[in-house]
């Protein structure tokens, strides 16, 4: 059992709902995400994950209670709700094809001073391809993009959405290292349906079960336990 | 063969009226995916606004041209940027009622221009420069219609340079694609909406001001007969592509002038450029439904 | 609304509600201020006659549109077709009456078939512009009076001397009542049918997800083709009958105005309902007739200059109209009803329809 720290709560979510069409998506969903570090966001292909991520930055409909740093922000609008500090990885990875490397980055500058040498560091491969259309990149490439985009700006929390999805594992261990560079500055709230990438970038896990949230703990707590794992997850633990 | 050329020329001129109507359509269907069926009042606005300042401008040409068209661009931005802000925004996302509503004041605007000045075309006091004519390849051309095609030609260079070069033009460009990622990267896409609005007001206003010019009048039902043509046109071109448009409309310009003109000598039969347009229309939707330069969806 | 049409109480108010209708030429009755003259004069019967035929109209709109989710702007394209391929047939070349119905009807059916086939290559919005383009493309052709068959401009008076005597003559006004209304039955019937039948209900679900429909194995696109087909059809009818009523054919009938017109009844009434869009198009063409009077009456003249020219004019009216409808009253007169009965309805919109993608895949 995990023993209550004094860390603070960078997000809290409360009483969360969200219908889409006929579907009642999300059912009040409640949960903390605590400063510092990494919390995964785990559970079957649709319990609910991306809406959930989706919900927080304005992207669906929502009703219920949305705070960062106390802010609430169930009433902003995406844009503003953005520029508190949230940074977004999304699912698709969502680059800009017709735009070029560059100007994809270019677009996702939102503080005076963007960290182009962290970005370029984490990845010299973009720094390369400054002036290649994003459309023919590969997808490990456009994943890099994707990430790069919000690790330019000085973010609260970064919203990451399944980034190994798709990936080589050769990419896949790329994609990890890169977040682990990201979580040095900012809080990381993981969506990902790949255990090995959740154990091994985060440290408390929040696990959502038919659009509720079913347990929350410490990752390796869960994984260690098969029974668990296999109810929550789908599959066994390992 | 200097009708030949003739033809083509006048064909360029009324695809280049085509085209600054068009462009502004085809951004606006891009990023906002909103028919604007009022698109057709900014054109309206436009000349009756010119003809409204140039006739009570004290002094002449060139000036008063200049000042009348300016003050007709002017007209055309807080026009177009009144009816996003007030019209389109409260209706985000619903896009059929944003349609219905567009339609509903396109008609209830060139009807209320009609009552006011009433519904048979006006004369309009142009420069006397533009109505000579210039002769180019042993044709006599229209000076009104190089006008038009100069005109159109610088628009579609500032407006590409617009798009290329500036933070706007990336935000449109972005948002053309994928409108929800540009507001997760924390843009406020509803100012891109009302930019990208105004510009196609000015550049409708520039339409009918130049019309003016084309035809010697200006007259309430001339914004929405050249809206449909321009609806082909960007359906042609591609909805949401800017240089499709472009590319469009010079063929429509032309396929319209020619046919119009060789039909009628031939057969008598003065209506056929406008058919023929819905017929390309037709062909185009079966072989490539895209449009020429149009991605695929999906 | 589905539930709304299954009941037996629904059902048995519709019998009602036309057999009423059906007696109103043995009315002798005043309703001073709505209609000029008794219920059962040639005036009302006329007026009431075109009320019928429109609320039909609109209903043949409301498949297209309401129900299947497909913004058409050329729907006048085939109600005109029914008028002027009748018209010529029977004055131009003095058919005999039947032939000249069946080949309209054989009109109405292939002209929808193949410029649907054609259109719905696209969706959404391109549909939309594509299906004005073809009606613009039919407005032109008919004033441009090839071989002057279409009368142009002036358009064309009908020819009766093949017609059966008793549509004939404003005596024989109430049998053109009667038509008119047994069209509207048909067109209600029709329409019931359908939507409550399995194309009818994938045409509903195609509304409101064409991709779920594909998953299921189904072809959206040979659905949206028929509700296209039959809903052109039972225009083109509608046309014959308005052909008979009014006694010829003019252009106005082939503008986009028609076309915009026959949406605005739509979205009066209700998209999507049964009932909403036949009592907006009857609505609306009453009141067509009667804004006509208005307009050119004493009242209107003796208003300040700057609310006389708006009002004046009938399009400004029905522009206003649409604009109030969409930001106050987006059900339409079927959403207030319901509202009022407090069915259960988030928020109102025009129709719950999202815009489907640019290219059919």
């Amino acid at each position: 059992m995990s023993t209550p720290t004094a860390t603070r709560t960078l997000l809290e979510v409360d009483d969360l709902h969200v219908h889409l069409g006929e579907s009642h998506i999300l059912q009040g969903v409640s949960f903390q995400v605590p400063a510092g570090g990494v919390t995964a966001l785990l559970g079957r292909n649709g319990a609910g994950k991306t809406t959930t991520i989706k919900a927080i930055l304005g992207l669906v409909g929502r009703s219920g209670s949305i705070r960062l740093s106390n802010r609430e922000l169930s009433r902003m609008t995406t844009h503003e709700i953005v520029r508190l500090g949230i940074g977004y990885v999304p699912e698709e990875r969502e680059v800009f094809s017709e735009l070029t490397v560059a100007e994809n980055l270019r677009l996702a500058e939102r503080d005076k001073r963007p960290r182009y040498d962290l970005v370029f560091d984490v990845f010299p491969e973009l720094e390369q391809r400054r002036a290649q259309a994003a459309g023919s990149l590969s997808g490990g490439q456009q994943q890099m993009v994707a990430v790069a985009r919000a690790l330019l700006n000085d973010n609260q929390i970064i919203l990451v959405d399944e980034p190994t999805k798709g990936l080589s594992p050769l990419m896949v261990a790329k994609a990890a290292s890169a977040l682990k560079r990201a979580a040095q500055a900012a809080t990381l709230l993981l969506v990902e349906q790949n255990l090995q990438v959740a154990r091994d970038l985060a440290e408390k896990v929040i696990v959502l079960d038919e659009g509720r949230v079913a347990y929350t703990g410490d990752v390796a707590d869960l994984l260690a336990d098969p029974a668990l794992a296999r109810r929550y997850l789908g599959v066994g633990g390992h | 063969m200097s009708t030949v050329v003739l033809l083509l020329v006048t064909g360029l001129g009324l695809g280049a009226l085509y085209f600054l109507i068009a462009s502004g359509l085809s951004l606006t269907y891009g990023l906002m995916r909103v028919l604007n069926f009022a698109h057709g009042i900014f054109l309206t606005v436009g000349g009756y606004a010119s003809w409204w300042i140039a006739v009570r401008l004290p002094f002449g040409d060139p000036w008063r041209f200049l000042v009348a068209l300016l003050g007709c661009l002017v007209v055309g931005a807080i026009v177009a940027a009144a009816v996003e802000i007030g019209l389109i925004r409260p209706l985000y996302r619903r896009h059929v009622e944003q349609v219905l509503v567009t339609v509903g004041l396109a008609l209830a605007f060139t009807a209320l221009v009609q009552g006011t000045f009433g519904p048979d075309p006006i004369s309009y006091p142009a420069p006397s420069w533009t109505q000579g004519v210039t002769q180019v390849a042993g044709a006599n051309i229209p000076n009104s219609r190089l006008l038009a095609i100069a005109v159109a030609a610088v628009v579609f260079l500032v407006l590409s340079a617009f798009l290329r070069f500036t933070r706007w033009g990336l935000i449109v460009r972005a948002g053309v694609e994928n409108r929800a990622m540009v507001a997760a990267l924390g843009i406020d896409v509803q100012r891109a909406f009302t930019l990208v609005f105004a510009l196609g007001g000015v550049a409708a206003a520039l339409a009918g001001a130049l019309g003016a010019l084309y035809f010697g009048n200006i007259d309430p039902e001339r914004g929405t007969a050249t809206l449909i043509f321009a609806f082909i046109v960007i359906v042609i071109g591609g909805l949401g592509s800017f240089t499709g448009s472009a590319l469009a409309a010079v063929v429509v310009g032309l396929l319209q002038q020619f046919m119009n003109y060789y039909a009628s000598v031939y057969w008598g039969f003065s209506a056929a450029g406008d058919l023929s347009v819905v017929l390309l229309l037709a062909v185009v939707l079966l072989w490539r439904p895209q449009g020429l330069l149009g991605r695929s969806v999906g | 609304m589905l539930h709304q049409l299954r009941s037996g109480r629904s059902t048995v108010a519709a019998f009602v509600i036309f057999a009423l209708l059906a007696a109103i030429p043995f009315v002798d009755f005043e309703i001073p201020g709505l209609f000029n003259g008794p219920l059962n004069g040639p005036g009302t019967l006329q007026l009431l006659a075109l009320c019928a035929t429109f609320a039909g109209v609109a209903l043949s709109y409301n498949l297209l549109f309401g129900y299947t989710g497909l913004l058409s702007f050329g729907h006048a394209l085939y109600f005109s077709t029914g008028i002027y391929v009748a018209d010529i047939l029977l004055t131009r070349y003095h058919w005999a009456l039947l032939p000249a119905i069946a080949a309209t009807f054989a009109a109405g059916i292939v002209l929808p078939f193949v410029l649907g086939a054609v259109s719905l290559r696209v969706g959404g919005i391109a549909f939309a512009m594509v299906t004005l383009a073809f009606a613009q493309a039919g407005s032109i052709l008919v004033l441009e009076n090839p071989g002057r068959l279409t009368g142009g401009e002036e358009g064309l008076g009908l020819d009766v001397t093949n017609l059966p005597s008793f549509l004939i003559g404003v005596v024989n006004t109430q049998y053109l009542y009667w038509i008119a209304l047994a069209y509207l039955v048909l067109t209600f019937v029709i329409c019931w049918w359908t939507v409550n039948s399995r194309p009818g209900r994938v045409g509903q679900a195609i509304r409101e997800n064409e991709r779920r429909v594909e998953v299921m194995g189904l072809n959206p696109f040979a659905f949206k083709l028929l509700a296209f087909t039959l809903s052109g059809f039972l225009a083109t009818l509608g046309g014959i009958v308005y052909l008979l009523l009014l006694g010829g054919a003019t252009p106005e009938v082939t503008t986009a105005n028609l076309s915009l017109a026959l949406l605005l009844m739509v979205v009066l009434g209700g998209a999507g309902t049964l009932w909403g869009p036949a009592l907006g198009g009857a609505l609306y063409e009453y009141l067509d007739f009667r804004l006509l009077k208005l307009s050119s009456s004493s009242e209107i003249a003796s208003l300040p200059g700057w609310l006389r020219a708006p009002l004046a004019e009938p399009l400004f009216i029905l522009g206003a109209l649409f604009i109030v409808l969409v930001f106050f009253f987006p059900g339409g007169i079927a959403g207030i009803a319901g509202r009022l009965r407090r069915r259960p309805r988030q928020q109102p919109t025009a129709v719950d329809v999202e815009v489907q993608p640019e290219v059919a895949q």
